[in-house]
C-alpha cells in the first residue's frame, strides 16, 4: 500500500512492521512525532507493544536497555541533547551487545540552541560501538528500521544500530511511502533471538559488572569482530530485502562515479539535492558523480576506496561542525584514501550545519572553489563553505595585535 | 526464607551493615528475581569482572538509572506474560536521592511495579564518604570537612507525595521486620519503596561490632523511624517505649565529633516534632493523597 506519510510517520511503521515489544521515548523536536505515533498505534492496539513514557531521554535508552536485556525487540527514538543525554547509557546497550534500534531526527547539538537538522548529534556517538544507517528519503525511514534489526540481531553481529534521518529534511517532509505487508516484514524479520545476554531466572548471569584491566580487552575486542561482521550481514540482509520488497539497498551507493573525474560524497537528504546537480552536470558534459553512504558505521573503507580511486578529484560534503580538526566524513574518507596512488585530490566542506539548507548553489560552490584553487585541497583544516560571513572574521582575525611573544606550535624533542 | 543467594566471603567492608540488609532481601525474594545494582557499595554483589557472588540475573546499572533499568525489565517480562518474576532494585543514598531520583520519580510516577530498596549509609562511601543529599546535620564527610549544614531529604515524604502504594523504613537491627516488609513490597500490585538505614562503620566511623547495636540505637532514639505507608495509611511498626535523647546516637559514630550544641538542638527538635505529629495522630496518619 502506497500512503503519503513524513519520514517520523514512516520510521514508526517502521517500528510497527518489525512487531517491537517495548518503545520507551521522550519528546524532543523534531522526533516528537515518532513517539506520538507509536504511542498511538500501542493505544489503538495496533502494535502490541509496552509503551514507556519516560521522564528523560536518559531513562529512555535505560528503559530500552533493561527491556531488550528481558529477549524483546526493543525501540527508541530521540535527538540532538536528547541522544547526547543518552550517550552513557548509548556504550552500555553496544557493550551488552543488545540489538536495540534507535531511530535519531538529526538535529545540530547545542551551543548555540538550534532545532535544525545536522550530524553533530549521531556523530558524538559514531565510536560507540552502534552500526549507523543514514536515510536520504521517507521510504528509507521506513525500510530502515525492519533492515537494521535484521541486521543488529544476526546471530554474528547482536549490535545495536541507528536509524538516522534528517530533522525536519526527513522528519517532517511528506512523501509517497509504500508501505510493507506484514506478512512480508515478518517472514524478512523473524522473532529476536535468543541473543548473548539475557536476564532470566532460570538461568542467572550478571552482565555488565565491574571488569578490571585484565578483562575489559576481551570484552572490547569481540565488539569490534562483531562490527567487522555487520558489512556481509548486512550485504546478505539487503539482498534478501531487495528479494522480498523489490527495493535494492547497499552500505555504499555509487551514483555515475564509474567514470567520474570530480565524485562527490554525501550522507543523509542533501544527496537528492546532489543527485540533480550530477545529473545537470553532466549533461553539460562534465565528468562527475555521487558517493552516498548509507552505512558510516561500520564504516565502509575498501567499497570507499573502489569507488573513488579512479576520480581526481573528491569533494567531501560534512553536516556536521567541524572544530578543531576536519568534518568526520572528510577524515574517513581521507583514511580510505590513504596509500592509493596517485591519490586523489580530497576537499571537504562543512555545509548545513543547524538547519541551513543544502541547495544546488551551495554544492556548485564546493566543487567550484575545490577544483578552481588550492585553497582548500590539501589543507586539512575545516572549510564552511556556506558561511557567508567567513571574510569578516577572517580580518577581525587579522586585525588583532600581535602577542609579545608566541610559543612555537610543535618542538622536537631530541631525548627525555 | 530460602537458600542464601549471595556467597560468602565478598569484599565488602568489616562489619558492613548492607550485606545484610541484602542478604535478607534476596533471600526473602526468592529465586525468580531480577536484580539492578548501580555503582556504589552493592556494585560488588553484582560481581568484578569474571566472578559474581550473586545467585541471581543480575545487571550493573549506570548511577542515575536505576529505576528506568528496572521499569525496562518489568516492561519486558510484561510483553512476554512474565508476571511471575519480582524486578528489584537496589541502590545507595546516592544513586537514590540525589542522582537517580528522576528516574525513580518518573517510574514510581508511571506506577511501573519495580521493588526499589535504597540502603542508606548516609553519604557517598564507594567513592570515599563525600556527602549526599542523605547525609544528615552535622555530618562529617569528605566533602563536608566541617559538618554538613543542611538537613537530609526526607525520601520516604517523597515517595508519599508520588501516591506510591507502599512505601517503608525499615533497619539492619530488625530484620524479620525488613523480611516482611520487602514480602509485602514484593507483592504490590505497582512501584514499592523500602528505605533502609544502613549504618556504616568505615564512613561513620565507628567500631565494626558496632553496626546492629548503633541501628538500634537510632530506633531508640527515634531519628530512625521504622513505619510502613500502605495506599498513603501511615503506621509506625516500632515504637520505642522511652526515646532515649539523640546525643546517645550522635556520640557513638566519629563523624559527629565535631557537632555543635545548636545543631544537636536541632536535630532533638526535629526528632520531638516528628514524634509529637506521630503521636497527635493516633500513630495511625492518612497522607493527603489518599
Amino acid at each position: 500500500m502506497r500512503q503519503v506519510m513524513d519520514g517520523n510517520t514512516a520510521v514508526a511503521y517502521g517500528a510497527r512492521l518489525s512487531r517491537v515489544q517495548v518503545v520507551a521515548a521522550y519528546p524532543i523536536t523534531p522526533q516528537s512525532t515518532i513517539a506520538e505515533v507509536l504511542a498511538s498505534f500501542c493505544d489503538e492496539g495496533s502494535l502490541n507493544a509496552r509503551y514507556l513514557r519516560v521522564e528523560s531521554e536518559h531513562s529512555a535508552m535505560s528503559a530500552t536497555v533493561g527491556a531488550s536485556y528481558t529477549g524483546v525487540r526493543a525501540f527508541t527514538a530521540t535527538a540532538s541533547v536528547g541522544l547526547a543525554l543518552m550517550m552513557e547509557v548509548i556504550g552500555v546497550a553496544a557493550g551488552s551487545r543488545l540489538p536495540i534500534v534507535m531511530a535519531v531526527a538529526n538535529r545540530a547539538l547545542c551551543s548555540p540552541w538550534s532545532l535544525w537538522c545536522d550530524h553533530s548529534d549521531t556523530m558524538a556517538m559514531r565510536d560507540q560501538g552502534w552500526i549507523q544507517m543514514y536515510a536520504e528519503n521517507c521510504q528509507e525511514a521506513l525500510d530502515f528500521v525492519p533492515l537494521a534489526y535484521r541486521i543488529a540481531e544476526d546471530p554474528l553481529v547482536q549490535l545495536p544500530a541507528v536509524v538516522a534521518i534528517d530533522g525536519f529534511f526527513l522528519s517532517h517532509m511528506s512523501d509517497t511511502v509504500e508501505i510493507p505487508e506484514q506478512e512480508k516484514v515478518d517472514s524478512f524479520l523473524p522473532p529476536r533471538g535468543p541473543g548473548l545476554m539475557r536476564m532470566d531466572p532460570a538461568a542467572p548471569v550478571a552482565a555488565n559488572v565491574l571488569t578490571g584491566p585484565p578483562f575489559f580487552t576481551e570484552a572490547k575486542y569481540p565488539m569490534a569482530e562483531a562490527m567487522e561482521r555487520v558489512p556481509g550481514v548486512a550485504g546478505r540482509a539487503m539482498a534478501e530485502f531487495g528479494r522480498v520488497f523489490g527495493r535494492q539497498y547497499a552500505q555504499v551507493v555509487a551514483y555515475r562515479c564509474e567514470d567520474a573525474d570530480t565524485a562527490l560524497v554525501a550522507m543523509g537528504s542533501v544527496c537528492g539535492t546532489v543527485h540533480h546537480v550530477v545529473d545537470k552536470l553532466r549533461s553539460q558534459g562534465r565528468k562527475v558523480g555521487l558517493l552516498r553512504l548509507v552505512m558510516f558505521r561500520p564504516f565502509p573503507y575498501d567499497e570507499v576506496r573502489a569507488a573513488l580511486v579512479r576520480a581526481k578529484n573528491v569533494i567531501v560534503l560534512d553536516r556536521t561542525p567541524a572544530v578543531g580538526t576536519v568534518g568526520p566524513l572528510q577524515a574517513e574518507v581521507r583514511t580510505a584514501l590513504y596509500g592509493t596512488n596517485p591519490p586523489p585530490e580530497v576537499s571537504g566542506f562543512v555545509a548545513g550545519i543547524g538547519g541551513r539548507d543544502i541547495p544546488e548553489a551551495t554544492v556548485l560552490r564546493a566543487m567550484e572553489e575545490a577544483l578552481a584553487a588550492a585553497s582548500a585541497i590539501g589543507r586539512a583544516g575545516p572549510a564552511f563553505v556556506d558561511a557567508p560571513a567567513l571574510e569578516n572574521w577572517v580580518d577581525v582575525i587579522r586585525s588583532a595585535p600581535a602577542a609579545t611573544a608566541v610559543a612555537p606550535a610543535v618542538v622536537e624533542v631530541k631525548s627525555r | 526464607m530460602k537458600k542464601g543467594f549471595l556467597a560468602h566471603g565478598m569484599t565488602t567492608c568489616a562489619g558492613c551493615t548492607m550485606e545484610l540488609i541484602a542478604r535478607t532481601v534476596f533471600d526473602t525474594l526468592g529465586e525468580k528475581t531480577i536484580v539492578v545494582i548501580p555503582p556504589g557499595c552493592a556494585a560488588i554483589l553484582a560481581g568484578y569482572s569474571l566472578e559474581t557472588p550473586l545467585e541471581l540475573p543480575v545487571v550493573m546499572s549506570n548511577l542515575e538509572a536505576t529505576a528506568a533499568f528496572a521499569a525496562g525489565i518489568r516492561a519486558g517480562l510484561e510483553a512476554q506474560g512474565k508476571n511471575d518474576v519480582n524486578v528489584l532494585g537496589f541502590a545507595g543514598d546516592g544513586g537514590t536521592a540525589d542522582i537517580g531520583l528522576q528516574s525513580l520519580s518518573g517510574a514510581v510516577e508511571r506506577g511501573d511495579r519495580i521493588l526499589y530498596v535504597c540502603y542508606d549509609n548516609e553519604a557517598y562511601m564507594n567513592t570515599g564518604i563525600q556527602g549526599s543529599g542523605s547525609t544528615p546535620l552535622g555530618a562529617w564527610t569528605t566533602t563536608t570537612p566541617g559538618g554538613k549544614a543542611s538537613r537530609r531529604k526526607d525520601l520516604g515524604l517523597i515517595m508519599d507525595a508520588h501516591g506510591i502504594p507502599y512505601v517503608a523504613t525499615a533497619s539492619p537491627a530488625y530484620l524479620e521486620d525488613l523480611a516482611k516488609k520487602v514480602a509485602k513490597a514484593a507483592a504490590t500490585p505497582g512501584p514499592s519503596f523500602i528505605h533502609v538505614h544502613t549504618p556504616c562503620p568505615t564512613g561513620w566511623r565507628f567500631p565494626t561490632a558496632k553496626g546492629i547495636e548503633i541501628a538500634r540505637l537510632a530506633v531508640r532514639t527515634g531519628m530512625w523511624v521504622i513505619y510502613e505507608r500502605v495506599n498513603g495509611v501511615l503506621e509506625v511498626n516500632i515504637k520505642p517505649a522511652k526515646r532515649l535523647p539523640v546525643t546517645e546516637y550522635l556520640k557513638t559514630q566519629g563523624r559527629f565529633a565535631g557537632i555543635g550544641e545548636e545543631q544537636v538542638a536541632a536535630m532533638q527538635a526535629d526528632v520531638d516534632r516528628t514524634w509529637s505529629q506521630l503521636a497527635a495522630s493516633g500513630e495511625v496518619l492518612q497522607s493527603a493523597g489518599a
